[in-house]
């Protein structure tokens, strides 16, 4: 049921697995989740409307949740080219999301266009937008708002990415000493 | 004693721009911090001991109230800045722009986990599938009004065609003929200098025999037949046949005259107000 798609969005709505496993579902989905490790999957719970319990989720919060099976580790740039993205539409979505969360979870379609179109063709921009709706990772409103869409919430980790960024950013504008020795080491490896 | 008075004055302006200056901050139109709380202290710490009068001392702890505000503004700011979960926008939107494509793609895949789909056909769905297909009955049985009878191909006749009102019984042409000569006609009996009134000609016993006149009246007058006379300041339009069809009609820099032959006008002409 959590691997194959079986309506529109992949994943399994709570109250399915209720239906077909039984109320004590949620220790099945441990249980499997457990079983996961081994092969770097895990079992990912989705709450409705971003409404992430504070504490241990009741079985009606889990009813409404949505499950999926994602990656439990990270992927390599190299991994990421194997499962069909291209860089440079990666490095588009990674900053489409990054944006509207730094813009508390909403932006206008243009301004988000505005800052993609600073390092990408003018003709991909708005296509590639328009293939991040599609996935489900983005969606537009009548007024030309994007907000993040379920295959984000589902896939991606908003703390950690914003965390990593502002990591990344700490690195570059303040080099450590090893940086300089690596790229020294890099200039020998090169001569 | 003087002294005295103009300290006093510069004191209660001092505490009326401090007092102005909290209202703003706690408006929301002035940041917080631009305050220095301890200046103001000291400020007001200063004046204090000049204070006698009640409203001078309501002037006073006015503006300790509004300071205390200020002071609760700065510490709601300072606490939800220090939260985990706040991250300056103008920050991180600095720090999107200045990222490489590289550095972009791998701060993403540190917090990305793809879905896991799986996409294949098993033995026991396809054994399901076939069941399902032999209990599906035909679509011929399950929607029998989409299935029209088929018709073959055959010729209809002119006969037929007229029957069904797809034709008339003469040929168009032969009719505007027909139409033309009765034009002339009418014109001789009825007409003045060779024209008639356009009412006058297409107007008939019922409404549907006057449109269907006044249809082939537009037709005599597009093909060369005859032609309009429009008086707009009388509201006059007068129809007037030639006595052969003018070829080079078509050739000229022709105009459309749209006469409304409305179920209204008719009437009037019937009773004759249509003047």
């Amino acid at each position: 049921m959590l691997f194959y798609r079986r309506h529109l969005k992949p994943g399994v709505k709570g109250w399915e697995l209720h239906k077909a496993l039984g109320a004590d579902y949620p220790k099945v989905l441990e249980v499997l989740d457990d079983y996961l490790k081994s092969l770097d999957l895990m079992v990912k719970t989705v709450f409705e409307e971003e409404k992430t319990p504070v504490g241990k989720p009741t079985l009606e919060e889990l009813n409404k949740a949505r499950f999926y099976v994602t990656l439990r580790g990270e992927l390599t740039p190299k991994e990421s080219r194997m499962i069909g993205w291209r860089i440079d539409d990666l490095a588009g979505l990674a900053v489409a999301i990054s944006y509207i969360i730094s813009k508390k979870g909403q932006a206008p379609r243009k301004d988000v266009e505005e800052v993609l179109g600073e390092k990408l063709l003018g003709w991909k921009v708005g296509a590639n937008i328009d293939r991040y709706i599609r996935y489900g990772y983005l969606q537009e409103d009548d007024n030309e708002q994007l907000y993040l869409d379920w295959r984000t919430r589902a896939e991606v980790d908003e703390k950690a990415l914003i965390d990593l960024l502002l990591r990344s950013e700490a690195q570059t504008t303040l080099p450590s000493e090893g940086e300089g020795e690596e790229e020294e080491a890099e200039e020998q490896e090169s001569d | 004693m003087e002294s005295k008075k103009v300290q006093k004055k510069q004191g209660t302006e001092k505490l009326q721009r401090i007092i102005e200056m909290c209202v703003a901050i706690e408006n929301h139109t002035v940041d917080p911090f631009l305050l220095n709380v301890d200046d103001i202290i000291k400020v007001v710490q200063e004046y204090f001991p000049h204070w006698d009068k009640p409203e001078e001392l309501n002037l006073d702890s006015e503006a300790i109230h509004h300071l205390a505000s200020v002071i609760k503004l700065q510490s709601e700011w300072v606490k939800q800045r220090s939260t985990s979960l706040y991250t300056d926008p103008f920050l991180l939107e600095e720090k999107i722009t200045q990222a490489t494509k590289d550095e972009m793609v791998g701060v993403f895949l540190g917090a990305w986990h793809p879905l896991v789909e799986l996409e294949q056909l098993s033995l026991h769905s396809l054994g399901e599938a076939l069941r399902y297909w032999e209990r599906l009955l035909p679509l011929r049985e399950r929607w029998p009004e989409l299935f029209v009878p088929e018709v073959g191909i055959g010729t209809a006749s002119w006969d037929e065609l007229v029957k069904q009102r797809v034709l008339g019984d003469k040929v168009f042409s032969d009719e505007l003929e027909v139409f033309w000569r009765e034009l002339k006609e009418m014109v001789k009996v009825k007409g003045v200098d060779g024209k008639m009134r356009y009412w006058d000609f297409v107007g008939a016993d019922t409404y549907e025999e006057t449109v269907q006149r006044a249809f082939m009246a537009s037709f005599l007058i597009t093909y060369g037949y005859a032609t309009l006379e429009v008086r707009p300041l009388e509201e006059e339009i007068f129809i007037k046949p030639f006595e052969r069809p003018v070829a080079k009609i078509a050739t000229q820099q022709s105009v459309s005259v749209p006469i409304s032959v409305a179920y209204d006008d008719w009437q009037k002409w019937k009773r004759g107000e249509l003047d």
